[in-house]
């Protein structure tokens, strides 16, 4: 017997794939979001809330990752911005190889900021890296104050946490301190955006922020 | 799920060193995987028991050594390893800097012959 070194990331073919993409999207100024959240907490609402707050001043594109179906991707189309439904039939995730397919799809010179939606899933999204730029979580309200506790590893790997849902905070038993707290207590770097898309409450500080991610980017 | 797809990445790079070492058979398959992933060793194993089949990596054992978390407290250079769900430093409540380790997920080594 004999014992052969190899020392080879184990993601290693995703990961080159994802500096593909990552290298296509610089070259075409794009800047790519990663918006991982449980199903339910508005990935798709912010995507097309964010498309209303910056519409005329910078153009929007997206990839959709869902196990099934076109509803997302029906509902971004009509507010005619080009999009790319991925169903992953099962998994739990996106890949950087379905992202690079759904990126030869797209329009990519028609389009300064490329959201990604992946699967809803507060787990494994956050080991595989697409070619983003950026890494988003939305949590909302109705999901309670402990996400943070109870998921801490995506919590780890994001630049910003999007609390959505904001205006329910009074309907339901939700402490705002309590997950700000989680929140930073993990990641200290993360920016955490509080807003409403259904009222819009609190929208501007994150569309701000993108954009000045586009100008330093 | 996502060990299915990651342990179909384990077995490609494992035969592929295996071929390049000329090996007739791989016995045991030595893995690093850091705490912060989200890994689970059994399922890794069970999908491998039955992707290899038929492979120089039949039968072969899964060897996984886990790394424990480390970071490093930005206010006191303090390196620790967080609790689970709370990454403050533990002696001057500072909060964190940067992870050192935890993150691992790659193939070490094979055993062949």
């Amino acid at each position: 017997m004999r014992k052969v070194e190899v020392i080879t990331q184990i993601l290693n073919a995703n990961d080159l794939t994802a500096q593909e993409n990552r290298a296509l999207l610089k070259k075409h100024c794009i800047l790519a979001v990663n918006l991982m959240a449980s199903p339910g907490a508005g990935k798709t609402s912010l995507i097309l809330q964010t498309a209303k707050a910056l519409a005329g001043r910078v153009r929007l594109g997206v990839i959709e990752g869902d196990v099934a179906s076109r509803i997302d991707a029906d509902k971004v189309a009509s507010a005619d911005i080009p999009v790319i439904q991925i169903n992953t039939g099962g998994e739990c995730h996106l890949d950087a190889l379905t992202v690079q397919k759904a990126l030869e799809a797209l329009p990519l010179h028609e389009i300064d900021i490329l959201f990604i939606e992946n699967v809803g899933n507060l787990i494994c999204p956050v080991e595989f890296q697409l070619g983003e730029e950026v890494r988003v979580v939305v949590a909302s309200v109705p999901e309670g104050d402990d996400k943070p506790y109870k998921y801490p590893a995506i919590f780890t790997a994001v630049n910003a946490a999007v609390l959505n849902k904001i205006d329910l905070a009074p309907y339901v038993d939700f402490k705002l301190d309590a997950m700000r707290q989680g929140i930073s207590r993990l990641n200290p770097k993360a920016q955490i955006f509080e807003l409403s898309c259904r009222t819009g409450q609190g929208l501007s500080q994150w569309t701000d922020w993108l954009e000045s991610l586009r100008r330093t980017g | 799920m996502h060990e299915l797809p990651v342990t179909e990445q384990l077995l490609n790079i494992v035969l592929e060193h295996a071929n390049q070492a000329d090996a007739e058979r791989v016995l045991k398959i030595n893995v690093v995987i850091g705490d912060l992933t989200h890994f689970n060793g059994e399922s890794i194993q069970f999908y491998l028991d039955i992707l290899s089949k038929g492979t120089k990596a039949e039968r072969a054992s899964l060897l996984i050594s886990r790394v424990p978390a480390r970071v490093r407290c930005k206010s006191c250079g303090n390196e620790f390893t967080p609790k689970e769900t709370d990454w403050v430093c533990p002696r001057c409540s500072g909060f964190i800097d940067e992870v050192i380790s935890g993150r691992e997920c790659y193939v070490e080594s094979i055993e062949v012959e």
